[in-house]
C-alpha cells in the first residue's frame, strides 16, 4: 500500500471533517494519511485471508517442485533441483496427456464459440419470454462441472444410457456403443459434455457484447447500402472484436484448468485416455507425489503464460492492422 | 439487423432457439426422471422416457444407506457461512477499488485476477499441511476459511462493478450529514445495491456448494463430508448405484438452480462487466 495518494476529485468530500475551503497543509497531510488508512483497512480482511489460504499455499506448492516431497516425508523435504521435472518429462503419460489436453481444449472451444455466437445472434432480437428463456438456458451454470460429468456419465452409460437409446432409435447405430470404455469414443463423449456446458457462457458474453453495439452504426451502414452479411462483418465483428478475443482467452485458460467434468465423467479413463494435464496432476497429488504434481503445475503455468502473451500480442496486431 | 426479418428467418430462429432449449434442459430432465423411477425401470433398455411408475424409493434408499442428511447439513452450514462472510469482506474491498484511485490499485486487481488464472491444484498439498498444523482438517470452520479465500477475488471484482454503477453523490451527501464512511456504505449504498449484493451472495453460495477438490482434501472423515465429496465417493465406488446417485444429484442441483434462476439477470451483469473490464 502506498502512503501518497493522488486526489480523485476536484472537490474532495471524502473526509467529512474537512471544511469546504482550502485546508492548511498539516490538515491536508492528515487527510491523506486518513485516506490511505481507510483504503488499507477496507482491503485488509480480503488480503489477509487470500494471502494465508491462497498465496502462501500456492507459493509453497511452487517451491515444492524443487524438493523431494511426497506424503511419506512431510517432516523434511530436501531440495533436489530439477529432479521432479526430469521425472515428469520422462514419463510417456505426460506427453499423451498433453496431446489429450490440446484435443480437449480445441475440440471444446471451437464448437462452444460457434454455437454460442449463433445463439447470441438469435437471442439478440427481442422476443416474448426472452428473460425466461435466458434464465432457462442459464441452468448449466448453477451445476458444478463435476456433477455435469456425473449426469453425462449416466447418459453415456453403455448398457442403460439414453444416448445409445436415442442413437439406436434414430437408426444411426445398430447396437449400444460402450462410450466411456472405448479409448476412441471416450474423448469425444467428454468433449460433447463440455461443449454442452460451455455454450451458454459464450452465448451470454457475446450477447452482452452485441448489445453494446450502438444502433446508429447499423442505421448508417444500412443507409450506405450494406446488407445484413456485410454489416455483420464490417460493423458487428470489428466492434466486438476485443471482447471476443478476451472471452476466448479466458475460456481457453479455464478449459485448460477444468478437470472437474472429466473427474465426474471418466476419472481420466479408460487407461488415461481422457486425462488432461490438470486431471493428471490431481491424480498424482492423490497418490501423494506432491513434488511431481507441483513440477507439473509449474509447467502448466509457464505454458499458459506464454500462450496468453502470444495470444494478446496476436490479437492486438490484428486490431492495429484493421485500423 | 435492424431491418425487419423475413418470415422464414424468424421461423429458423425460433426453431433453433427451441432446439437449444431442449438440448440444454434434457440432462436435467433425465436425472429427475431417473430419480423418480423404481430401481428395475432405471436398469431397463430400451429406456423409458416417461416413468411408468413413480417411486420415491431412491430418495428413501439414499438416506437409508448413506449419511446424506449429514452431508446436506454440512454443505448448507459451510456454504451459508462462507458466502455471507465473503460477501461482507468483498463489499469492503470492492467498494475501495471502485471509489478510490490509488497507486497500487492495478496491482491489487492483478493480484486478485491471478488467482483466477492459475491452476489452484498446486496449492492442495501445502494447504493440507497448513490446515493440519492449524488443527483445521475435518473442521467445518477450516473449510469455511478456505472457501472465503477462494471466493474473495471474483466476488470483489463483481461487487466493484455494481458499485461503479451507483453515483458517489449519495454517500457523499450522507457523509456531509455526519455519517462515517462505513456507515454511509452500509446505510446508504447497501440498501440501493441489494439486488447486486444478493446476486454476489448467490454466486458465492453456489461456488462453495459445488466445490469438490478442496473439500475432498480437507474433509476426510464421513461425518464432515460435504455433498460433492460424498458424490465423489459414490462415483469412485466399484458399482455405482444410479438410483441413489440420481436422487442425490437432484437434491444437489435443485437449490442452486432455483437461486440462480432467481438472480440470473444480475449474475449475468456481474460476470459480463467483471470479465470485460478485467
Amino acid at each position: 500500500m502506498t502512503t501518497t495518494l493522488p486526489e480523485r476529485r476536484a472537490t474532495p468530500l471524502a473526509a467529512p471533517a474537512d471544511g469546504p475551503s482550502r485546508p492548511p497543509a498539516s490538515r491536508r497531510r492528515a487527510f491523506t494519511r486518513r485516506r490511505a488508512l481507510t483504503i488499507a483497512a477496507f482491503l485488509a480482511p480480503a488480503f489477509v485471508i487470500v494471502a494465508v489460504f491462497t498465496y502462501y499455499p500456492m507459493l509453497s506448492g511452487s517451491l515444492g517442485a524443487f524438493r523431494t516431497w511426497t506424503i511419506y516425508n512431510v517432516a523434511e523435504q530436501p531440495w533436489t533441483g530439477l529432479d521432479n521435472f526430469r521425472v515428469v518429462l520422462s514419463d510417456p503419460l505426460f506427453y499423451s496427456t498433453v496431446g489429450n489436453t490440446i484435443v480437449w481444449v480445441i475440440g471444446s472451444i471451437v464448437p462452444q464459440f460457434v454455437i454460442g455466437f449463433a445463439l447470441a445472434l438469435w437471442m439478440r432480437r427481442k422476443f416474448r419470454f426472452r428473460g425466461i428463456y435466458q434464465a432457462l438456458v442459464f441452468f448449466p451454470w448453477a451445476v458444478s462441472g463435476f456433477l455435469i460429468g456425473v449426469l453425462f456419465r449416466w447418459m453415456f452409460n453403455s448398457e442403460f444410457g439414453v444416448i445409445n437409446d436415442l442413437l439406436m432409435r434414430s437408426g444411426l447405430v445398430d447396437s449400444p456403443l460402450p462410450w466411456l470404455a472405448t479409448p476412441a469414443l471416450a474423448m469425444p463423449a467428454v468433449i460433447i459434455a463440455n461443449v454442452w456446458y460451455g455454450v451458454t457462457f459464450f452465448a451470454i458474453m457475446i450477447l452482452a457484447a452485441l448489445q453494446s453495439v450502438p444502433d446508429e452504426l447499423y442505421e448508417a451502414s444500412a443507409l450506405d447500402g450494406a446488407g445484413k452479411v456485410r454489416s455483420f462483418w464490417h460493423v458487428t465483428v470489428p466492434y466486438i472484436r476485443t471482447t471476443l478475443a478476451l472471452t476466448v482467452l479466458l475460456r481457453t485458460i479455464w478449459i485448460f484448468n477444468f478437470p472437474d467434468l472429466i473427474f465426474g465423467m471418466t476419472g481420466g479413463g479408460p487407461g488415461g485416455r481422457t486425462h488432461i494435464v490438470t486431471s493428471y496432476m490431481i491424480s498424482i497429488t492423490q497418490q501423494g507425489e506432491y513434488g511431481r504434481a507441483s513440477a507439473l503445475g509449474l509447467i502448466v503455468m509457464l505454458v499458459l503464460a506464454i500462450f496468453a502473451v502470444f495470444y494478446l500480442l496476436a490479437t492486438r496486431e490484428k486490431k492495429e492492422a484493421y485500423r | 439487423m435492424i431491418t425487419t426479418q423475413s418470415r422464414t428467418g424468424k421461423t429458423v430462429r425460433i426453431v433453433a432457439l427451441a432446439i437449444w432449449l431442449v438440448i440444454t434442459l434434457f440432462p436435467l430432465y433425465w436425472i429427475v426422471v431417473t430419480a423418480v423411477k423404481p430401481r428395475r425401470d432405471i436398469y431397463a433398455f430400451p429406456v423409458e422416457y416417461w416413468p411408468q411408475t413413480f417411486s420415491l424409493e431412491n430418495f428413501v434408499n439414499l438416506f437409508a444407506v448413506s449419511n446424506f442428511g449429514t452431508y446436506l447439513t454440512n454443505s448448507i452450514i459451510v456454504s451459508v457461512v462462507a458466502a455471507t462472510l465473503v460477501t461482507l469482506i468483498s463489499l469492503l474491498s470492492g467498494y475501495v477499488i471502485a471509489r478510490f484511485e490509488f497507486r497500487a490499485k492495478s496491482a491489487v486487481l492483478m493480484a486478485f485476477l491471478v488467482t483466477q488464472m492459475i491452476p489452484g491444484f498446486i496449492a492442495l498439498g501445502p494447504l493440507y499441511q497448513l490446515m493440519v498444523n492449524l488443527g483445521l482438517v475435518n473442521d467445518r470452520s477450516g473449510l469455511v476459511l478456505v472457501y472465503i479465500a477462494m471466493c474473495i477475488p471474483f466476488s470483489t471484482i463483481m461487487l466493484r462493478g455494481f458499485f461503479e454503477n451507483v453515483p458517489d453523490a449519495l454517500e457523499e451527501a450522507a457523509m456531509i450529514d455526519g455519517c462515517s464512511r462505513i456507515g454511509a456504505l452500509f446505510r446508504v449504498l447497501v440498501p440501493i445495491m441489494t439486488p447486486g449484493i444478493v446476486a454476489a451472495f448467490i454466486f458465492n453460495f453456489v461456488s462453495c456448494w459445488n466445490e469438490l477438490f478442496l473439500s475432498v482434501t480437507l474433509m476426510t472423515s464421513d461425518a464432515n463430508k460435504t455433498v460433492p465429496t460424498a458424490l465423489n465417493g459414490f462415483i469412485t465406488s466399484y458399482n455405482i448405484d444410479w438410483g441413489s446417485m440420481s436422487a442425490a444429484a437432484v437434491l444437489t442441483i435443485i437449490p442452486t438452480m432455483v437461486m440462480f434462476a432467481f438472480a440470473s439477470k444480475y449474475i449475468v451483469q456481474g460476470l459480463t462487466s467483471g470479465a470485460v473490464k478485467g
